[in-house]
């Protein structure tokens, strides 16, 4: 399915519920993101491969600003999720010919990012809305990974 | 046979011994039916799946949660023996339920998210791991009797 068809795939509900959550963590966007990236590191190791230029021990500023940065995309995505494909065309560009992640550490990310905001929100991270979140950060991996071949 | 680290075997007591199992396993169990419906295909007899609301509040899914939480329990108590502890159960969902073992691993995510939800802060990085990598085992071990 391509990734225009699962963005679609969200409600008009869910669309504005994603959009508040994002909205709501973007002042603390380099601590979930560098929460998430943690968790992915500890769970799931091979994932350090791609971060051996960077210093990626906890609270290390290199891990805020990529967390950050990461959170920021997925946020700046989130507020338009019908034009992820436009929005996030650079970062297409991006992976597919510079950093080429492999495109299952994009699952593992996601879950640890879904760990992360039920971490940050507890009780308010309900089966809707992590329902909804999964299908987000789905549609989004799919549209990161468009021009890798 | 897997090998425990000191941290994962204290990591996974610690977290079920404080946990509560009544509340748990229901909302374990309803979020997987929520989060992935697919899952609802085993459920047909349940009653009433229709919306989130619905699943949350379907008490034969809280049984049901719950008697999935008690299993793991066991698992718990048998660290070491994993694959034994769930050679009946496995069994019994190849031949019997038919359930297609990729789902026990979207079962297992569900639980981490709301284990995760609870211990909010506590829940590190390293206790996130420890956690899923006992559930991968237990999961490995319900899917080994199939052929």
């Amino acid at each position: 399915m391509g990734p225009a068809r699962q963005a679609a795939m969200l409600s008009k509900k869910e669309k504005e519920l994603i959009a508040d959550i994002w909205e709501s963590l973007t002042p603390v966007a380099e601590d979930i993101g560098a929460d998430a990236l943690l968790r992915m590191f500890a769970s799931y190791p091979g994932t350090k491969t791609y971060f051996s230029h960077l210093d990626i021990s906890p609270r290390s500023a290199h891990l805020l600003s990529h967390g950050k940065k990461i959170v920021l995309a997925i946020a700046e995505g989130a507020q338009d999720i019908g034009q992820l494909t436009v929005t996030l065309a650079p970062l297409q560009t991006l992976h597919a010919y510079q950093l080429r992640i492999d495109p299952t550490n994009f699952k593992l990310f996601s879950h640890c990012m879904l760990v992360a905001l039920a971490c940050h929100m507890g009780e308010d991270f309900t089966p809707v809305a992590h329902a909804a979140m999964d299908k987000y950060l789905s549609a989004f991996a799919a549209v990161l990974s468009e021009k890798y071949r | 046979m897997v090998q425990w680290t000191d941290f994962e075997r204290a990591t996974i007591q610690d977290i079920f011994s404080k946990m509560d199992y009544e509340t748990v396993g229901p909302a374990a169990l309803s979020r997987c039916l929520v989060v992935y419906p697919w899952t609802q295909r085993y459920f047909g007899n349940f009653g009433n799946l229709y919306n989130a609301a619905a699943i949350m509040g379907n008490p034969l899914v809280a049984k049901h949660g719950q008697t999935i939480l008690y299993s793991l329990e066991r698992g718990v108590k048998n660290m070491d023996n994993l694959k034994d502890t769930y050679a009946e159960l496995s069994v019994l969902h190849s031949e019997k339920l038919r359930v297609d073992p990729d789902n026990f691993k979207l079962l297992t995510d569900c639980l981490t998210i709301v284990v995760a939800s609870r211990m909010g802060k506590a829940f590190t990085g390293e206790v996130q791991a420890a956690l899923q990598k006992f559930l991968a085992v237990v999961v490995s071990a319900l899917g080994r009797q199939y052929h």
